[in-house]
């Protein structure tokens, strides 16, 4: 791992073990997001798309200030509004922002759905990133992910989604929207400090009437390196679906039990080595015909 | 802004109202945070919209485009009813206790002195009672019924709750709320700063409003002190330094204003501006005019400009009128105007009703255009469909572009809103063949130079010997052109008062305005810059940011006008004695010899706070203004007027008197009023308005703001929608009396419907950003829409509140606006 | 378990087993493929600039191609905040963050350009012959009406029939001599962005 500037502590559908011995020794990162101090300007939108040499395309309005509409290959982060009148406040208005993308789980259901070996990687400081050179666009990252942030670019049929910057934080730099965001709304540092700077934003809340203020840091995914600090911790939902309590798809749940065993016999490479043709090269859809392939193999591992 | 945009951190409270700090200057907006995490601030935002400042405010209130008179009226009601101001302040620091003329009154919306017939005022009874000594005459107890508070009072006494909620529309309970709030920050040790911009001046009472709101912040205590102050958010990276630099119509740099015809005398001009003390013993700093005058004057025509020829006093034209852009888009359209010139500006876009201003530019025989970026103005007369619908063959206008380097390639000083003048440098080439401003202006002047050296022509003499000093003559450089600016000595200065000692050697750079003279020894191209390049070099250049007492006090991190002061009138931060009001945030203090600081005292260094000098120094009074005297047109106190386009056609506070409904002293033509709709055809309140991923109309030429903000939108709240049966994502048809655009529905709750004096008035949001050219999608320009009319002081036009009617459009297909 | 069909069982084994078996077959990563995208800034050259948009006048560095060695052209390729600037403290806004696409936008106008009264199109000209063309027709006007003395014989020379907007986006330099230039041909008709 020599030529590597972040250590990798694991990577996706590889059985080698990922050399363990360095650690985060001054403790993992984390990026902050207030909800309470996010005034939607998408300067992190502007930020992310300069520094990662991306350019979606000029869109449409479709009646909303969120624009893109949805993130895509291109968008790797985007603000989503929403309009919320507080019962506990008179029905006062209140303008929930949400900047949107990967959240940087502790335990990664991308990583663990993804079948291309060492296309997602989790470095020891805790970003999770995609090695796209390795991606082969079968899309389970998306179906792994309880947030639903990666996405398939239809230009390379791969997945990409926030990287975190890793290119800046491996030479100790903080992410592109880190910088940018004008109100220090995002903030950076590490996890134990985030979460610190997240405590004595949630006291302030509670001083304004924000009873239920609090900390987003999901145990589902084993807690994440990217953060929220919400006035509704109550209700994460009221933030365009922040799920309330995400956990990793059973279905990748599964196959994580279920084929780590069955890899290990490594009697199916031989019947297998026509199929990975197929996969490398292109979009892997499910078809009936893989699903047959895949059931016989299934049939197979269970008679040896 | 009297303070900058790091003190605001300092505030306890912050009032956003005639500006959307969060969308239009977001990074500036960090201190409002900052203020909130950690200064404990609490933030109010009153707009007609809950806009982006207001998601992240403590308390929002609503407000009817163009009331904001009425709602700050309300709280000078409030805060003099309830005796929530800072005593000794109001008494020492302001005119509070200055005697009116008996004669001056104010009846049903009319000042003493209104001439219908020409729409302004005899001023001559709005003024204090002045003695024979030249003074005025004051009243320290407050009890005379003419002096300036009590005046106040009683026009304010009009402004009560009730009377807000009927004309403004927001809720008794919300503006009560608020007036506790401000009030809160009379006591000494509690500081509001206010934050607005173009919500306020957009208006044809926009400066009365401005005024109204320092006028609350002097009541308070809030004028001079950190985390308070009048912050003008303003708009433009160089808004402020073009202003600071005279560029407009009547002025000259500095704050100097060009002469009328009538002065003919040049002493006369000179006594006029030369300002006298109006109490014993004030400064009244404009009592030195004439140093300032007499050095711009040999700055630009040097050996010329003598004593003999009153510094080449002829050589500047004089004015009959003022010659606005109004005023002059007025007289293209009439066909009085041959050439024009728009340097990095987009008048087509950005001057009120595009069919009035095309019909302008058309008449004209030539424009010239500089610009980095392709336009709407220099393409006015191609044809682009629905969006600008023009024969190019009938419009006979010569137009030559020229196309101009961006901030990236060249070096120089911007001015920011807190008048900090701060160098940049050059990091790239321009492309192409693009020229700088500089090169183009200097080419262009030594080419008709030239031609008037060769051919004369009408009065060459201020042209043939115009002071050009610079090394190469088409290239001067940034570093020469600002150290013509700041200033130098022309001969050897001594001291007066000892002649065996030199303060500056001959063409020594002078280190500030003090050491201006009147005598042709100095030359400064602007004043309030002396010493901005200085015998120490390019003071604007400086880069330390360290912050001594931790109050956000960067004193040798650029520089800033005037004198590196950094909060304007912080004299009266301490009381009379010169002890800070709030001694947790010092700005200045008295040491017992002399002023010592976290900034530049805005005072004489040594003079004894006893001897009883007033704080605002350039001042008559040496005290701050309640009353305006004759510096207003439309009268001494603000007053609420309707917008042109009013949705009511009353005004509620003189109900009896049909002239006083607007602003019987703005600004509009004859024609322009005709072109005014009213509430039946045109039910629903328009305000124009910035979002934070755009900037006027550059940034649909850039494609990561096209690609977050790609379509033009209008805002339409959910009431109005229903009624109108429009839903999100919907096209529709927006139309004034002199115009219309189409534009994709945004339904939001954020617009609220309004209860105005018994009626609902529904308010429609119009973002600016889109037009014919540029990578973001084709759309209308917003000022198709908006009225030419002007406030009566800035001549600023009312974009922020007029008459539209909204329509859903049947055919949902987008509109046809492909290009040619 | 429960929720999860018998088709997407088999899938998920199915590719989970060609992803485990892909490395058990010798195709590991290797640790170029591991690496994160190279720091795109090394080298390259840093000036300090400020953010034309809004008055809060944001710090910001620019990075440009080269180290301003004689033989390379200076193109700038990246723009963030300066982090030392009191104001912005190295944040920037959308705009702000966005400069990059304002400075290589394809409406960037590149040569001087003449529309003939009438036409409907551009035609390309020299600087030559563009300031050339706006001096003569800027004398013949103020030649041909310019004003002396008004009509109660006062010395006015103002020269009303040509006037000009300026930019206040532009330098203090930029203005500074605009203003000198107009002023001294006796121009009144003379605005900034500041009257909007």
């Amino acid at each position: 791992m020599a030529l590597q500037s972040l250590d990798i502590v694991r990577r996706s559908a590889t059985t080698t073990s990922s050399p363990n011995v360095r650690q985060a020794q001054t403790g993992t990162v984390a990026k902050l997001i207030d909800t309470t101090k996010c005034i939607g300007c998408k300067a992190c939108q502007v930020a992310c798309m300069e520094w990662n040499d991306l350019r979606d395309e000029i869109g449409t309005n479709i009646g909303a200030y969120q624009n893109p509409h949805d993130l895509t290959d291109q968008s790797w982060t985007l603000m989503r509004f929403a309009e919320y009148e507080n019962p506990d406040k008179g029905n006062d208005l209140e303008w929930l922002i949400r900047k949107d993308g990967c959240m940087h789980c502790a335990d990664p259901g991308c990583l663990k759905a993804c079948p291309a070996p060492g296309a997602i990687v989790q470095y020891a400081n805790g970003i999770v990133d995609f090695h796209e050179e390795n991606c082969i666009g079968c899309g389970y990252c998306i179906a792994g992910c309880p947030f639903d942030i990666p996405r398939i670019s239809k230009r390379d049929h791969k997945a990409y989604k926030c990287t975190l910057c890793s290119d800046r934080v491996a030479v100790g730099l903080e992410p592109a929207c880190i910088k940018a965001c004008p109100t220090g709304a995002l903030v950076w540092g590490t996890k134990e400090d985030m979460q610190q700077h997240a405590a004595e934003r949630v006291e302030d809340l509670k001083s304004r009437g924000f009873d239920n203020a609090g900390l987003y840091d999901p145990p589902g995914v084993g807690g994440t390196h990217v953060m929220y600090v919400l006035h509704h911790a109550d209700q994460p939902q009221l933030y365009n679906d922040l799920p309330a309590d995400p956990h990793i798809s059973p279905a990748v749940s599964l196959w994580k039990g279920a084929t780590k065993p069955l890899a290990l016999a490594g009697i199916v490479l031989t019947a297998l080595a026509g199929f990975f043709h197929y996969i490398r090269v292109g979009r892997n859809e499910v078809h009936e015909s893989d699903e047959q392939a895949a059931a016989r193999e299934t049939e197979r591992a269970r008679h040896e | 802004m009297t303070n900058h945009w790091v003190d605001i951190k300092n505030a306890d409270l912050v009032l956003i109202m005639g500006g959307n700090a969060a969308e239009a200057h977001p990074c500036g907006f960090k201190w409002v945070t900052e203020a909130k995490a950690h200064n404990k601030a609490r933030l109010i935002v009153v707009d007609p919209r809950f806009n982006r400042s207001a998601s992240v405010a403590d308390v929002y209130a609503p407000i009817r485009a163009g009331t904001d008179i009425a709602f700050l009226g309300g709280v000078i009601n409030y805060l003099l009813a309830n005796d929530k101001i800072q005593r000794d302040y109001v008494i020492h620091y302001t005119d509070a206790s200055f005697i009116v003329r008996e004669d001056f009154a104010f009846n049903e919306g009319l000042y003493s002195g209104y001439d219908p017939d020409n729409r302004s005022y005899d001023k001559t009874s709005w003024e204090y009672e002045i003695g024979g000594d030249g003074f005025a005459h004051v009243d320290p107890t407050l009890a005379h019924p003419r002096c300036v508070l009590n005046l106040m009072k009683q026009h304010y006494s009009r402004y009560t709750p009730e009377m807000v909620e009927r004309v403004c529309g927001t809720p008794k309970e919300k503006f009560q709320q608020i007036c506790e709030m401000i009030g809160s920050t009379a006591t000494p040790t509690r500081a509001m700063t206010i934050m607005y911009a173009l919500g306020w001046t957009q208006h044809s009472v926009g400066s009365q409003m401005i005024r109204c709101g320092a006028m609350v912040q002097l009541l308070l205590g809030n004028i001079g002190v950190s985390g308070g102050g009048m912050n003008a958010l303003r708009g433009h990276s160089n808004i402020q330094g073009l202003t600071d630099l005279g560029l407009l119509s009547n002025t000259l740099p500095g704050y100097i204003s060009l002469p009328f015809d009538r002065e003919q005398d040049y002493d006369k001009y000179v006594a006029m501006r030369a300002y006298r003390p109006l109490r014993p013993n004030q400064m009244s700093y404009w009592q030195n005019f004439s140093k300032f005058f007499v050095s711009l004057q040999k700055a630009w025509w040097g050996d010329a400009a003598t004593a003999e020829n009153h510094w080449a006093y002829d050589y500047l034209p004089k004015f009959d009128k003022l010659y606005d852009m109004l005023q002059v888009f007025d007289m293209m359209e009439h066909g009085e105007m041959n050439g024009y010139l728009a340097q990095g500006f987009n008048p087509l876009a950005a001057a009120p009703n595009k069919a009035k201003m095309t019909a302008a530019l058309s008449k004209l025989k030539f424009l010239v255009i500089m610009d980095p970026l392709v336009t709407e103005t220099s393409e006015f007369w191609r044809n682009y469909g629905v969006h600008n619908d023009v024969d190019s063959s009938k419009i006979q206008t010569e137009v030559i572009r020229l196309p101009v380097t961006c901030f990236a390639e060249e070096d120089g000083a911007l001015v920011n809103s807190g008048r900090w003048l701060q160098w940049h440098w050059k990091g790239g080439e321009p492309p192409g063949e693009a020229r700088t401003d500089i090169e183009i202006m200097a080419e262009l002047f030594n080419r008709l130079r030239k031609l008037y050296q060769t051919e004369g022509g009408a009065f060459p003499d201020p042209i043939v010997n115009l002071s050009w000093p610079y090394i190469r003559p088409n290239k001067p450089t940034p570093e020469e052109l600002a150290k013509e600016y700041s200033g130098r000595a022309l001969t050897e200065l001594v001291d007066p008062k000892n002649p065996t000692n030199v303060v500056r050697k001959r063409g020594e750079q002078l280190a500030g305005f003090g050491e201006l003279r009147d005598d042709g020894s100095t030359a400064s191209g602007c004043w309030i810059f002396c010493g901005a390049w200085g015998p120490a070099g390019n003071l604007m250049a400086r880069r330390d940011n360290s912050d001594p007492t931790g109050i956000g006090q960067t004193l040798n991190w650029a520089w800033s006008w005037p004198a590196n002061r950094r909060v304007l009138y912080n004299r009266a931060s301490c009381d009379a004695n010169g002890k800070p009001f709030n001694p947790e945030r010092m700005l200045i203090a008295w040491n017992g010899k002399q002023w010592i600081g976290a900034d530049t005292p805005d005072f004489k260094v040594d003079d004894d706070p006893t001897a009883g000098v007033g704080p605002f120094i350039m001042n008559q009074e040496g005290v701050a203004r309640f009353f305006a005297r004759g510096h207003m047109t439309e009268g001494p106190f603000p007053e609420h007027y309707e917008p042109f386009e009013s949705p009511l056609g009353y005004n509620p506070l003189s109900r009896n008197e049909p002239r006083a409904v607007s602003n019987p002293a703005a600004r509009i033509f004859k024609a322009d009023r005709e072109a005014l709709g009213n509430v039946a055809q045109f039910p629903h309140v328009a305000t124009t308005y910035r979002l934070t991923e755009h900037f006027h109309y550059w940034t649909k030429h850039v494609r990561l703001n096209a690609i977050t903000q790609p379509e033009q939108f209008v805002e339409i709240g959910a009431a109005l929608a229903d009624e109108l049966g429009i839903a999100a994502g919907d096209r529709v048809r927006v139309s004034s009396n002199r115009g219309h655009i189409e534009a994709v529905a945004v339904v939001t709750k954020r617009i609220r419907a309004l209860n105005i004096d018994g009626k609902t008035v529904h308010t429609v949001g119009i973002p600016i950003h889109w037009g014919f050219t540029g990578l973001a999608r084709p759309g209308y320009l917003a000022n198709t829409l908006t009225p030419f009319v002007g406030d009566g002081n800035s001549q600023t036009p009312e974009f922020k509140a007029f008459l539209v009617k909204v329509e859903k459009i049947a055919d949902a297909s987008p509109a046809s606006g492909q290009k040619t | 378990m429960s929720d999860m069909t018998r088709r997407q069982f088999l899938a998920i084994t199915g590719s989970g087993l060609a992803g485990s078996s892909l490395a058990l077959l010798g195709f590991s990563p290797g640790p170029a493929l591991a690496e994160v995208r190279e720091f795109k800034l090394s080298r390259a050259t840093e000036t300090r600039n400020t953010c034309p948009y809004c008055s809060v006048s944001c710090g910001l560095l620019m990075y440009s191609h080269g180290d301003r060695s004689k033989n390379a052209t200076a193109s700038i390729f990246h723009i963030e905040g300066d982090p030392d600037h009191p104001v912005n403290r190295g944040t920037l806004c959308p705009k702000g963050a966005a400069l990059i696409d304002f400075i290589h936008s394809p409406s960037r106008l590149t040569h001087p350009e003449y529309r003939a009264p009438g036409s409907d199109r551009w035609q390309r000209i020299s600087w030559d012959e563009a300031l050339e063309r706006v001096a003569r027709l800027m004398k013949q006007d103020r030649d041909a009406n310019f004003i002396a003395r008004n009509a109660a014989g006062q010395t006015v020379n103002r020269w009303l029939t040509t006037g000009m907007l300026a930019a206040s986006a532009s330098s203090n330099e930029a203005g500074y001599i605009t203003h000198k230039v107009i002023r001294s041909l006796g121009v009144l008709a003379f605005d900034n962005q500041a009257r909007v």
